[in-house]
């Protein structure tokens, strides 16, 4: 891609500097605060700044019943959210990465869609629809829920890795002998493979930390989010909470750090 | 003797927006077996697609296509038994070199030890012996090049497709891996067909040529024929450069509508028994000669290559010349080129 | 290579996905149409059909009869009212955030490079995939009565500013967490990279060549941001607004953990779904915000946010 920029930055002005470090200082202390508070020893644990400093709130939070159950509802559901992701996304990425025909801008604005439109109305459309079908609450109500939005996910990091690989590769191989089930298997997925880890990674991430439409698709069951919304409104042991959403960033903090080291050299401009 | 690859009434046809574009208009080929074959002309004539019918990336709309005598007009590539150099070599970058070389055998099912051994028998071929574990982004173009050829000959395909090989090599690389893929291919005698829009190489190289225009093949022939008897006047204009007289002009010079005299065939001279003259009006040194262009008023200007061991000086430009040739040097050029050009 | 041998079925499939123009593209394509058609698309008029529909006060079953009670019930004042709210709520965030936003995406475009460049994406990035509630979470103890920003404010002796603010009609409240300033305070914290983003990518877009032209023609840096930079970033700006215009209509949970009793339009949609068991009213309910975004869209559309793009 050819530098747009000149090549070396020039100066910015101090005003500048100070207004981009107040920015990002804005998104990164309340984080860090959350952490501190987890190690905190005092009950109401959101005084500041914190009397004393103790990992007994770590101990305590092992113990809960509540959040261990949580973790595993997320869990499984965001696993197989994410393994209908990987799938649907992918085949939507094969059919539009690289082709041209009617109805094509469409087809991607209706993956977009689920991300695009405001949860509230993602989450009550499906609601509705299972009350009209009388599909009652369950683990897939959920699933399919998150499986639907995580696809574009998937599909926007399929479709970035596609557009890179060189349509010459394939040709190759099927010249050398491999029917098309064999490039599949030994030219194609090897080279998409990082892609689709990096966005079955990503919608891992995105299902594990969703509420908004989850609420509306949970019915009575309780994932991790959904735990930790009943705690924002009705707190039973702020400490415990401060010490599950500390777990939260870890566990979210790597699945996208990896995503991005995965897929660093598909981004085009962002980077250069 | 029967063809090794034969096309028969082929064209490739597809829409673009409104408009209709044949890619390939009823073309007709007879490839020998062990024939070094060139596909020549400039971009967008057919050539590539042509090949990629060949090798079954294209599809025909019309006609056939057969490969030593079996049809395979709409077979998939996997199930041709041609194998293709590609353009930008297609190399697998997530496998060693070994492994992209054994590629075609992995597929078919040979036990690693076997095939392992056969691709390093490949890579010593191509002169590449210590690249095997080595992978495709390490190498430099013309390196990748020749694993591209070792992992398309592997397989001992009847005929193999190159796709302007070459065109992403610089020109020494370029020269010597001319040299080496033509004397590759007298060793193995295999049929080989080869892309190219550059006519130097088409003439170095060939045994027999075939010159695109616009979809339509123009003419088939050797290098030598290819060059002094064109069939049209763009396979003239094309292949060396040329003086291509027609009208009036040329029936007076020679007595016939249409003629070509090649710039090398042109002497000066006296005065007398002088064919025609004119002014000097730009003289342009090319080592080996001078190539001079010369305005005349009866008809359009001619070249003349004037060699510089002549030991003659040459003409400045303004001078007065009398230009020279024998009835031989001139051809009659028979048929109209596709899409004639007004 | 036999040609001759009776091919397996997936010798066939292979040979027909590959030869056929078309097919492939077919049998990639159906699995996300038919799961995107049936369960989002169906989902969506599903939502439609039951706008209409209404709940029968005395048996609280759903009345499958067409009929515009709910959008009635929608034009009374209170609802209205919300509707307002919600509206002037996202439009402070969006101006906000382009605010807070602008400089940030600005110096990441046009002054940092290389690591600082990466580095400075991924800042921005990070919240952004976060997850949500814990960054609410944050944001509840921040702005606690005893929590960090009353402290430095004590510290720094500016209580009488808070005090002031919290005073003021409509936007103060009882303490920071239950008033309408400390909501718009968390909006804005949450959407922000949203915002970022796409006025970086807007900004590095425009050729270097194009701000020299215009300081060799004589311009200032002033004149040449005013009339250069900000045009040409103004899709970025369109594309972020947006996001942050969407996401504040839409959202439910930031008011109710962070403000006062006033309703939102998505809280109305929660509450009437669920406690309420009106379904049908709140599917119509959440036809709002839609309508609302398609309003701003158009209205950006003509304005020309998108020209540059």
């Amino acid at each position: 891609m050819p530098s747009k920029m000149t090549a070396s930055a020039p100066a910015a002005s101090p005003w500048l500097k100070l207004a981009t470090l107040w920015g990002v200082l804005f998104l990164h202390v309340p984080l860090a605060l959350i952490i501190l508070y987890a190690f905190s020893s005092e009950d109401k644990s959101y005084v500041f700044p914190p009397p004393g400093l103790t990992t007994a709130w770590f101990a305590v939070a092992w113990e809960r019943h509540d959040v261990w159950e949580a973790i595993k509802l997320s869990g499984q559901v965001a696993l197989v959210a994410t393994a209908i992701a990987i799938v649907l996304g992918t085949l939507a990425a094969g059919g539009l990465a690289r082709t041209k025909f009617f109805g094509r801008e469409a087809i991607s604005l209706m993956l977009i869609l689920p991300i695009a439109l405001p949860g509230v109305v993602s989450g009550i459309a499906l609601r509705s629809a299972f009350h009209t079908l009388e599909i009652p609450f369950s683990f897939w109500t959920i699933v399919i829920g998150h499986a639907t939005f995580c696809v574009v996910v998937v599909y926007n990091n399929a479709v970035a890795r596609l557009r890179r690989i060189s349509p010459s590769l394939l040709e190759a191989s099927m010249d050398l002998g491999a029917n098309a089930f064999q490039t599949f298997r030994y030219v194609l997925l090897p080279q998409l493979g990082s892609a689709l880890l990096a966005g079955g990674l990503l919608a891992f991430a995105l299902s594990f930390d969703e509420v908004i439409v989850t609420t509306f698709t949970a019915g009575q069951q309780t994932t991790l989010p959904i735990w930790m919304l009943q705690e924002l409104i009705r707190p039973r042991q702020r400490p415990v909470t401060n010490v599950v959403a500390v777990f939260i960033i870890a566990l979210t903090f790597i699945p996208i750090v990896a995503a991005y080291w995965l897929t660093r050299s598909d981004e085009d401009s962002h980077q250069r | 003797m029967a063809s090794a690859v034969s096309l028969h009434h082929v064209s490739c046809v597809f829409e673009s927006g409104a408009q209709v574009v044949r890619a390939v208009d009823d073309v007709s080929l007879d490839i020998r077996p062990g024939e070094f074959f060139t596909l020549l002309g400039p971009s967008g004539s057919g050539k590539t697609t042509c090949l990629r019918m060949i090798g079954g990336f294209a599809l025909p709309t019309e006609g056939s296509i057969a490969i030593h005598g079996e049809d395979v007009s709409h077979k998939p590539p996997y199930l041709r038994p041609v194998n293709t150099v590609f353009q930008d070599y297609a190399l697998f970058p997530h496998m060693t070199v070994l492994e992209n070389v054994a590629y075609s055998l992995m597929i078919r099912g040979v036990d690693r030890a076997q095939r392992e051994k056969r691709a390093r028998e490949l890579l010593e071929v191509v002169r590449l012996p210590d690249a095997a574990q080595r992978k495709p982004g390490q190498l430099s173009g013309g390196q990748r090049q020749r694993v591209a050829l070792a992992r398309a000959l592997i397989s001992e395909p009847k005929v193999l497709l190159l796709d302007e090989p070459l065109g992403a090599l610089d020109l020494k690389l370029r020269e010597q891996m001319q040299t080496e893929l033509k004397a590759l291919q007298r060793k193995l005698g295999i049929t080989f067909i080869f892309v190219t829009h550059d006519q130097h190489e088409a003439l170095s190289m060939s045994d027999r040529i075939g010159v695109f225009n616009r979809g339509r093949l123009e003419q088939v022939a050797s290098p030598v024929d290819l060059y002094n008897r064109p069939a049209t006047r763009f396979v003239a204009d094309f292949v060396g450069a040329a003086n291509v007289l027609d009208g009036e002009d040329a029936r007076r010079l020679a007595g016939h509508p249409s003629i070509m005299i090649r710039p090398e065939l042109i002497r000066l001279g006296g005065p007398e028994a002088a064919r025609t003259h004119g002014l000097v009006e730009d003289v342009q040194y090319f080592g080996a000669f001078w190539r001079l262009r010369v305005r005349r008023n009866e008809g359009s200007a001619l070249l003349a290559d004037i060699p510089t061991t002549d030991g003659n000086s040459v003409p400045a430009a303004g001078s007065a010349v009398h230009l020279h040739w024998d009835p031989a040097a001139v051809h009659c050029i028979a048929a109209a080129s596709a899409g004639a050009r007004p | 290579m036999s040609a001759t041998a009776a091919a397996t079925p997936s010798e066939r499939t292979s040979a027909a996905l590959t030869t056929r123009k078309g097919l492939l593209l077919t049998a990639l394509l159906v699995p996300p149409l038919l799961w995107f058609g049936v369960v989002y698309v169906g989902s969506l008029l599903s939502l439609l059909a039951n706008s209409f529909f209404s709940l029968d006060d005395f048996t609280g079953q759903v009345v499958r009869e067409l009929s515009l009670y709910n959008f009635r019930e929608i034009l009374t004042p209170t609802y209205l009212d919300v509707i307002l709210r919600t509206t002037l709520m996202a439009a402070a965030v969006t101006v906000a955030c382009a605010l807070i936003g602008f400089p940030v995406a600005y110096y990441m475009a046009r002054h940092a490079r290389g690591a600082q460049k990466a580095l400075l994406y991924i800042a921005v990035m990070l919240p952004l995939w976060s997850s949500y509630l814990v960054r609410l979470y944050a944001w509840k103890l921040l702005l606690a009565k005893e929590g960090a920003i009353v402290w430095a404010l004590q510290a720094l002796h500016l209580e009488w500013l808070l005090e002031a603010l919290l005073a003021t009609p409509v936007i103060g409240g009882n303490s920071l967490s239950f008033s309408p300033l400390g909501t718009f305070v968390v909006f804005v914290y949450m959407w922000l990279p949203f915002m970022i983003l796409p006025i970086q990518a807007a900004i590095e877009r425009i050729p270097g060549a194009y701000l020299e032209a215009s300081a060799d023609l004589g311009a200032s840096p002033a004149q040449t941001f005013g009339n250069v930079v900000l045009p040409l970033a103004m899709p970025g700006i369109a594309a972020g607004s947006i996001f942050t215009f969407s996401l504040t209509l839409g959202d439910y949970i930031i008011p109710q953990v962070i403000g006062n009793s006033s309703q939102y339009i998505g809280q109305v949609v929660y509450r009437q779904q669920g406690v309420a068991g009106n379904l049908p009213f709140a599917a119509a309910f959440s036809l709002v915000p839609i309508l609302v975004i398609a309003l701003y869209l158009w209205m950006a559309k003509r304005k020309g946010a998108f020209d540059a793009v």
